[in-house]
């Protein structure tokens, strides 16, 4: 337990300063207009890079692979969250598409 | 003015759980099958609690626990958990810049809390201002309280949960289509996101780990910043 706790510990610490830091430091201070913009453009850009990965790409070694359930059910979902902007309604619409798809699938291939 | 302060502290309490409840629901199925996964490496509801509230950070939790079932060394997880969570940098950067003058204490609590999630519903509405710190401190803090509970409660009956049931492992995903679309408000943002997602994907193919995120970002909206300042109006109209 006292190893468990020390990687915690660890694990704890290297996760909060980077969370703490730039608002400890960035919120007394004035950033430079290049800054502010490279920053309003950040969350676009990280959301992105953490979702289409998870959309098209897949296995050990990794590949790309277009017909994961994962890509197709995120187009209905991407116009559900695009129509109505509420996240817990596209989280309920999401899993519900990719749980039919799961009991689906396998008939819907084997048409093709 | 006195009857105003309890009605003051409830509008932030709601304000608050109406904005961060989806997050919240997101990280109930996540949370339980954390704690199935962290249970079959070998981690006790107390491990899975403790780790939950020490380090608040999802995906560098469900790493974590394959390292630990892999018998990787503690210097080794805990060099990934700081890269996988090196991104928070940007985030607490980007919040900043509308917490000026903000309570340097409450700050600090705020940061434990800050997450892709919370960040993406708590920005826009700093930005707006239609929020300050007070309900950016209950999403944080709810969706915290979530997150431990339901690892802790898949760490004691998860096993008793099929596998694969209810999409749940579509929920963040889902989350993560929600999240960007909030972000897509101008051309730039859209051209962005789409230089940012190629970018992730080409070098998810050829680096291992998930540093490309971080990569993919960085230089995305480095590409952006470029762009929008070469050409200021073509660009920058609404998407």
């Amino acid at each position: 337990m006292g190893d468990y706790l020390l990687l915690l510990l660890g694990m704890g610490l290297v996760t909060y300063l980077p969370r703490w830091a730039p608002l400890h430091y960035l919120s007394r201070r004035s950033l430079p207009e290049w800054f502010v913009q490279w920053l309003e453009l950040i969350p676009a850009a990280i959301l992105s890079a953490l979702l289409l990965p998870a959309l098209v790409v897949d296995g050990t070694p990794r590949h790309i692979d277009l017909m994961r359930p994962e890509l197709w059910v995120a187009l209905p979902t991407f116009i559900f969250a695009w129509w109505t902007r509420s996240l817990g309604g596209t989280v309920v619409v999401g899993m519900l598409l990719f749980w039919l798809v799961g009991k689906l699938g396998p008939q819907l291939l084997g048409l093709i | 003015m006195t009857p105003t302060a309890p009605a003051t502290r409830t509008t932030i309490f709601k304000a608050g759980l109406s904005a961060g409840w989806p997050i919240c629901l997101g990280y109930v199925p996540i949370g339980m099958a954390f704690g199935v996964l962290a249970q079959k490496a070998g981690l006790t509801p107390l491990h899975i609690g403790l780790m939950s509230i020490l380090v608040f950070a999802g995906s560098s939790q469900f790493i974590a626990v394959s390292m630990l079932s892999a018998g990787a060394s503690a210097p080794a997880i805990i060099a990934t958990t700081f890269v996988v969570n090196l991104r928070h940098v940007l985030m607490s950067s980007a919040l900043a810049v509308y917490l000026r003058a903000a309570h340097r204490g409450l700050l600090a609590l705020f940061a434990y809390g800050v997450t892709d999630e919370s960040f993406a519903v708590n920005l826009p509405r700093l930005r707006s201002g239609a929020w300050r710190l007070p309900q950016a401190l209950v999403v944080n803090h709810s969706a915290n309280l979530t997150w431990f509970v339901s690892t802790v409660a898949g760490g004691l009956g998860g096993r008793f949960i099929p596998e694969g049931a209810l999409g749940i492992d579509y929920a963040l995903i889902a989350m993560f289509i929600c999240l960007l679309i909030y972000q897509l408000r101008k051309r730039i943002h859209l051209l962005t996101a789409m230089m940012a997602g190629l970018t992730a994907v080409a070098l998810a193919l050829v680096i291992p780990g998930n540093s490309y995120i971080v990569i993919a970002s960085v230089a995305a909206a480095t590409a952006g910043v470029a762009i929008h300042r070469r050409w200021p109006g073509g660009i920058s109209g609404d998407g």
